[in-house]
């Protein structure tokens, strides 16, 4: 008598590969179909995710490009080194031969940085380096020294939208989530308005605020003209590097915000309504009833809002390539717009994929960060 | 002073509450009002309109002639049909592959289900941005059989906007969720019936799969029909851009706003349309995409 483990024995290579170990032989049949009818979706997500995902590594470490006679070479971290290169260097003033502070016109006399970062034998970690900032301590400059000025301020601009937006759009998503929590008639018409620009493509939309924005005739300069009797002055919201990236924060955070009220309503929906009447016998008012019986139910949903904002505003890029092209003075670079400028625009997918690599890094982080409080709980 | 009776302080507050409503909801739907509003206008009267409220009216010198003129400016039907054809097709495909993938998970045993299945759900976090870049680099090495025999490299054809979007893995995710809780006695009572996988994947499961064979279509509708920075990258070539990226001719152009307006206008309201007939659908689905993580 043969034993299932026997007959399985005898089975083809293909059988053996394909049926789960405690399934019995006539499932074959069941093994191979499946195996066919996931490939197809198997195959796409492969040759279109999870290569090129592996490969921004792989050719993150290298010098390639999108079409190149020469052949590719291994830099090692050289890319990354160039990226994230910052230093920290102490300008000392200029001196005479006495000894003396040398003055030009009432302020102190520097080098030039440029004596430091040019083939200088005595400096060979500051070659290449160029200014992000400086400023005045004591009688000496501290100069910080970066690799690549943009991609500092591109992720720095990148952060600030997202620690800005992540509060901000979830806390209005909410404000209006618990607005339209009610049984009122006509409360679903509201609900479908305050959604609808989800469904408006980004490049629509920043091109329509391009316009709201504008420093002469923008809509916006006329309403706070109008509130403000005329006191209020034009302001070329995007043309202004203090204002340009917060403008783009606003009408980003108008465009998703209905996105996140959806998702506060669902949470909302799961807290029994017989809390609140228990908190209401107890005699609860409203802030208590929100503080002790709606937040707590929110938590899970809170973190979900934030992370989902947070990674989403990592990947800004529509606004800036619509609105400001990172202008100006780059004041709206962005993560993702510096990696297509690079590895499209200037063909060097190396240092494109290098920016993604970092990027994924930190939405990884990010997720991991979610995971983390989440579980905590459970 | 009279104090008010419980009754009509309630009446109060419902009333300011709706007031609050309705000045919110103006705040999203002005903008959308002005372009449309504005792609009716010349463009002096728009600029001048735009001092007073009449910004949001649709009073003066109302013509279609903006629309004429941005449809005469740039090739806007090719455009529009670009985006037609790639989102349809990409739709249409992406139904069959990611609900076909996501039977067998759910239904058929075969080694190695478990793991494929988990390393899918961990693709959740890789965004778009991330790949693109090395994706561009993917598609420029891709052979591919054209009218002159095998070529090398995708960019600048409808496949390169089409093939890696056809499966994907939250699509796939949604249909799993939906199949896995259907009850098993149905795929049962149809094997015993004699019925062969196919079978049972087309007449029995398919047929009930609705909602969530729409709650698919509208996400990767709309991700077909927003798309951008794909297209930007891959499509030199004005006979095979889609209408977003057409919207770059006017970028520079901050004479024509009216124009502009018209055109945005046209790339909008089909969208707000479909949304308006079907509002339920949209939300739920656009919600059921930000709960996956």
């Amino acid at each position: 008598m043969t034993t299932a483990a026997e007959a399985r024995q005898k089975a083809p290579l293909w059988v053996r590969w394909l049926l789960p170990k405690d399934a019995p032989l006539y499932q074959r049949n069941d093994a191979v179909i499946g195996w066919l009818m996931a490939a197809p979706a198997l195959v796409i997500l492969t040759v279109f995710l999870i290569i090129p995902f592996f490969m921004a590594f792989f050719w993150s470490f290298t010098n390639q490009r999108l079409i190149s006679p020469n052949p590719t070479e291994w830099v090692g971290l050289r890319n990354f080194g160039r990226l994230l290169n910052v230093q920290v260097f102490n300008l000392e003033p200029e001196r005479d031969t006495a000894g003396h502070i040398v003055y030009d016109d009432g302020a102190i006399a520097y080098p030039r940085l440029r004596n430091f970062t040019r083939n200088n034998p005595d400096y060979p970690h500051l070659d290449g380096l160029r200014e992000f900032t400086s400023w005045q301590s004591g009688e000496n400059r501290t100069v910080i020294l970066v690799g690549d000025v943009v991609f500092l301020r591109a992720l720095i601009n990148t952060l600030i939208f997202a620690a800005v937006i992540a509060p901000l759009q979830g806390g209005l998503a909410l404000l209006l989530a618990l607005l339209l929590n009610q049984a009122l008639p006509f409360i679903n018409v509201f609900r479908s308005v305050y959604f609808a620009p989800v469904v408006v493509s980004m490049v629509v939309v920043a091109l329509l605020w391009r316009f709201i924005y504008d420093g002469q005739n923008g809509l916006l300069n006329t309403i706070l003209g109008m509130l403000s009797f005329g006191s209020f002055q034009p302001v070329d919201w995007l043309g202004n590097p203090y204002t340009a990236l917060p403008a783009m924060i606003a009408m980003s955070a108008w465009q998703a915000v209905g996105f996140h009220m959806v998702i506060w309503l669902a949470g909302l929906q799961t807290i029994p309504a017989s809390l609140y009447e228990a908190a209401g016998l107890d005699g609860a008012g409203a802030w208590q009833k929100f503080r002790y019986v709606t937040w707590p139910g929110l938590r899970n949903t809170a973190v979900l809002v934030l992370i989902v904002i947070t990674i989403q505003a990592m990947g800004l890029f529509v606004q800036v390539d619509v609105m400001t092209r990172g202008g100006p003075l780059d004041a709206t670079q962005s993560v993702v717009f510096q990696a297509v400028q690079r590895g499209y625009d200037k063909q060097d997918i190396a240092e494109g994929s290098a920016i993604s690599v970092l990027l994924f890094i930190i939405v990884f982080v990010i997720a991991m960060v979610q995971r983390y409080i989440t579980r905590e709980r459970e | 002073m009279r104090s008010m009776s419980f009754e009509n302080q309630q009446r109060l507050l419902i009333g300011l509450r709706y007031a609050l409503l309705i000045l919110i909801a103006m705040i999203f739907i002005f903008p959308i009002v002005f372009m449309v509003v504005s792609s009716l206008k010349p463009d002096m009267q728009l600029l001048r309109d735009s001092g007073s409220l009449r910004a949001f009216l649709p009073v003066g010198d109302i013509s279609l002639d903006n629309y004429a003129d941005a449809f005469e400016r740039v090739p806007m039907l090719q455009f529009f049909f670009n985006s037609v054809f790639t989102t349809v097709v990409s739709v249409a495909v992406a139904l069959w592959l990611n609900s076909m993938a996501a039977f067998s998970f759910a239904f058929l045993q075969w080694r190695g289900k478990a793991l494929v299945l988990s390393l899918i759900i961990a693709t959740f976090i890789v965004p778009f941005e991330v790949i693109a870049i090395p994706l561009l680099m993917v598609v420029n090495n891709l052979p591919w059989l054209g009218s002159e025999g095998i070529e090398i490299g995708w960019l600048n054809s409808y496949h390169v906007q089409i093939i890696p979007f056809i499966a994907d893995s939250l699509g796939i995710f949604l249909f799993y969720q939906y199949f896995r809780d259907l009850p098993d006695e149905l795929v049962e009572a149809a094997r015993i019936d004699g019925a062969s996988i196919w079978q049972i994947y087309t007449r029995i499961i398919m047929p009930i799969a609705g909602p969530i064979l729409a709650t698919v279509a509208i996400l990767k509708f709309l991700g077909m029909w927003n798309a951008y920075i794909w297209p930007l990258m891959t499509i030199r070539s004005e006979e095979l851009r889609p209408i977003m990226v057409g919207l770059q001719y006017f970028f520079q152009l901050n004479t024509a706003w009216g124009e502009i307006m018209a055109y945005l206008s046209v790339v909008t309201i089909p969208v707000l349309l479909f949304y308006l007939a079907l509002q339920r659908a949209f939300i739920e689905s656009i919600a059921t995409s930000g709960i996956k993580g």
